[in-house]
C-alpha cells in the first residue's frame, strides 16, 4: 500500500460534518485494513436478505409463481383424479410422479431463465462488482426452489387428500416430501448451467423444452409402463426417472430398481451437473 | 469555484487506485494501450472518448471483472477485484434492467447487507433523491429513475472509490442537477470518483481531472481549463441568413456549424477569420467570439490523425 499522506482539512472542509468523518476513517485506515472485514452475524445476515429478497422476487412475479405452483397441482387434477376412475392406487402412483415434475419446475426456471434474464440485463455485472459472496445467490435460489418444492407438495397433498382416496402414512408423507424437495438439487445445477448458458429471450423456451419433454419421458405424466419399450430404457438415461422411482418406491409403485442404483445416479448426475456448471462458469467469467 | 476546488484536491487527496502500463487486447485487436492513470480521493476523473474508445473495458479492469494482459494495477494497495477492494468501492454500471419484481428500499437494504460499514440508509436515499419512492417497484421506474437507484446501490457500501460509468444517460436536468450535486458533496467527502460520459458538460462540470481516451490510448490527460487551452481554437457565434457552406471558405476555419438560430465557426487563427468576415458581412448580427469549449476540444483531438 502506498503510504498514507494524510493532512487536516482545510477550514472549509471543517463545517461539513460528513467530510471530518471521512478523514477520520481514512486516518485509520493506515492501521485498520483488518475493519474490511464482516462477522459471522453480517455474513449470515447477507444469506438471510439474499433469500428473503429472492423470495419475495419469485412470489411477487405471477408469471413465475402461478404455473410453477398450479400446473402440477392442475395435472395431477387432470390425470390423477378426473381420468382416473378412483383407483386409489393410480392415484397414489401418480402423486409421486407428479410430485416429481412439481419440484423440477422451480429449480429449473429458478436457476435456468431466472438467471438468464438477471444475466441479460446486466443485472449480474453490479452484483459481480459487489462484494457480494457468489455463493449468496447459488443458495438463495436454492433456498427458494426448496420453498417452492415444498409448497408444490402441499398443493398436490391438499388435492389428493380432498379429492383422491389415496391413504399414506405419516412417515411415508414425510419421506416422501423430504426426497423430493431435496432431490430438486441435481435439477438445481442443470438450472444453473442453462441459466449460464442461455440468452434472456430464449431462456424460458428453452428450458421448457428440457424440461416438459424429460418430464414425459421419465415417465412422470403417465406411467413408464405404459411407454413403448424403447422409451423405457431411454429413461434410464434420464435423471427425472430415478428420483419418481425413489418416490415411487416409498408408495411400493416402483419399476423394481434398487434404491442404491437411483440413488448412485442422482448422485452421478449431480457431479456431472456440478462440474459442468463450474466450467462454464469458469469460462463466463475469466476473460 | 475552481481554485476552490483546487485548494480542496490539494490538501486532502492520495492516490486509492493506479494503472501503470496497462496493456489489453481482445482476439488480437488492441482494447487498452499503455494507459497510465491515477485515481485520487477526493477527486473525480473523468474518462471521455467515443464509443469503443475502451472506457468500460479500462473499468472492468479497475474493478477486477477483467485480467489487463500487461501493466499494474492496483486499488487501495491489493488486488482489483480482491474482496476488500470491493468492500471500499462502489459500481455503477450500464444495466438495461433490475429485478422488477424488489422495491427500491429492499434492493438497497440488500445491497447495504453487503458491506461491513454501510451508508446509512436515510443518506443513501438523499444522495441519490429517492425520497418519494422508496416503495416503489423497479419495475415501475422510468429510464431516469433507475439510473437513480443504480446510483443509490453504488454507494450503499460508503465507497471511498466510486465507479460511475454513464451515470445521467436517461436523466431529465433536474435529476441530473441532483446527481451532479451528489457526485460533488462525495467528493467532498473524500470519496474518489471515476467517471466515464459521453456527456462533456458533465465532465466540464465535475472532473478535477480528464483522461481523453482514443483507440484504446490516452490521447491527453488533464484538468479541463487545460485541456480546452491545449487547443488553440477560437468559437466565433453570429446570426446569419447566408448558407453554412458561404462561410466555410474563410481563411483558418476548420469547422462550420449551426447552433439555434447562431452560426458557429472554428478557427485556428481567430484575427484573420474575423478580418475575412467582417469585411464579406460587415453587417453581421450578434457577434460574439469566445474560447474553444471542452466539446471543441474533444472533438479536434479525438478527430485528429483518423
Amino acid at each position: 500500500m502506498k503510504t498514507i499522506t494524510h493532512t487536516l482539512p482545510s477550514k472549509q472542509n471543517i463545517s461539513n460534518t460528513h467530510n471530518v468523518n471521512r478523514s477520520q476513517t481514512i486516518h485509520s485506515s493506515q492501521t485498520m485494513n483488518n475493519s474490511q472485514t464482516m462477522n459471522i452475524m453480517q455474513t449470515l445476515n447477507i444469506y438471510r436478505l439474499e433469500s428473503k429478497f429472492e423470495w419475495l422476487k419469485s412470489i411477487r412475479n405471477p408469471a413465475f409463481a402461478l404455473p410453477a405452483i398450479l400446473f402440477p397441482a392442475l395435472f395431477y387434477i387432470f390425470f390423477g383424479v378426473l381420468m382416473n376412475q378412483h383407483n386409489p392406487q393410480a392415484a397414489t402412483y401418480l402423486l409421486c410422479t407428479y410430485g416429481t415434475f412439481g419440484v423440477i419446475g422451480p429449480a429449473l426456471f429458478s436457476f435456468g431463465a431466472g438467471l438468464a434474464v438477471e444475466r441479460g440485463q446486466g443485472w449480474l455485472d453490479i452484483k459481480d462488482a459487489s462484494p457480494m459472496p457468489a455463493s449468496a445467490q447459488i443458495v438463495s435460489r436454492l433456498l427458494v426452489s426448496m420453498a417452492f418444492s415444498m409448497m408444490i407438495l402441499i398443493s398436490l397433498g391438499l388435492v389428493a387428500f380432498t379429492m383422491t382416496s389415496v391413504s399414506l402414512t405419516i412417515v411415508q408423507v414425510l419421506t416422501l416430501s423430504t426426497l423430493l424437495v431435496f432431490g430438486g438439487l441435481p435439477f438445481c445445477l442443470l438450472g444453473l448451467i442453462l441459466g449460464l448458458l442461455l440468452k434472456a429471450e430464449s431462456a424460458p423456451a428453452v428450458v421448457n423444452l428440457v424440461y416438459l419433454p424429460m418430464s414425459f419421458l421419465s415417465g412422470l405424466w403417465i406411467p413408464i409402463t405404459m411407454l413403448p419399450d424403447f422409451l423405457q430404457t431411454l429413461a434410464e438415461f434420464l435423471p427425472p426417472f430415478h428420483l419418481s422411482q425413489l418416490a415411487l418406491k416409498v408408495v411400493g409403485l416402483d419399476v423394481g430398481g434398487s434404491v442404491t442404483k437411483h440413488l448412485a445416479i442422482l448422485a452421478l448426475f449431480t457431479v456431472i451437473f456440478f462440474v459442468l456448471a463450474m466450467l462454464v462458469s469458469n469460462k463466463k467469467t475469466i476473460r | 469555484m475552481q481554485l476552490k476546488d483546487t485548494s480542496e484536491q490539494n490538501t486532502n487527496s492520495r492516490v486509492i487506485a493506479s494503472a501503470y502500463g496497462l496493456t489489453k487486447s481482445f482476439a488480437g485487436k488492441k482494447a487498452l494501450d499503455n494507459i497510465d492513470l491515477e485515481v485520487k480521493s477526493g477527486q473525480v476523473l473523468a474518462i471521455l472518448g467515443a464509443n469503443g474508445a475502451g472506457k468500460t473495458t479500462l473499468i472492468n479492469i479497475l474493478l477486477g471483472r477483467l485480467n489487463a494482459d500487461s501493466g499494474d494495477v492496483s486499488v487501495f494497495g491489493v488486488k482489483a477485484g480482491s474482496l476488500q477492494a470491493k468492500r471500499q468501492a462502489g459500481a455503477m454500471l450500464q444495466v438495461a434492467n433490475l429485478p422488477e419484481t424488489l422495491k427500491i428500499k429492499e434492493h438497497i437494504q440488500l445491497f447495504q447487507s453487503y458491506y461491513p460499514h454501510p451508508m446509512n440508509y436515510q443518506q443513501v436515499i438523499n444522495y441519490a433523491g429517492l425520497q418519494d419512492m422508496q416503495d416503489r417497484y423497479s419495475k415501475k421506474l422510468s429510464g431516469g429513475e433507475k439510473q437513480r437507484l443504480l446510483f443509490a446501490l453504488s454507494i450503499c457500501g460508503d465507497p471511498k472509490l466510486l465507479f460511475l460509468d454513464e451515470p445521467s444517460v436517461g436523466m431529465d436536468v433536474d435529476a441530473r442537477q441532483g446527481l451532479w450535486q451528489a457526485i460533488r458533496d462525495l467528493r467532498a467527502a473524500g470519496t474518489g470518483i471515476v467517471l466515464t460520459t459521453h456527456y462533456l458538460e458533465e465532465a466540464d462540470n465535475l472532473a478535477d481531472n480528464i483522461v481523453l481516451l482514443k483507440q484504446g490510448a490516452i490521447i491527453r490527460q488533464g484538468s479541463s481549463e487545460e485541456i480546452k487551452a491545449s487547443i488553440n481554437q477560437t468559437t466565433i457565434r453570429f446570426s446569419s441568413d447566408k448558407k453554412l457552406s458561404e462561410f466555410k471558405q474563410l481563411p483558418a476555419v476548420i469547422r462550420v456549424k449551426s447552433k439555434g438560430k447562431f452560426i458557429q465557426l472554428q478557427t485556428e487563427d481567430v484575427n484573420q477569420t474575423l478580418l475575412a468576415l467582417l469585411s464579406a458581412n460587415p453587417n453581421l448580427q450578434n457577434l460574439s467570439v469566445f474560447s474553444a469549449g471542452l466539446e471543441e476540444a474533444f472533438l479536434q483531438l479525438n478527430g485528429g490523425g483518423k
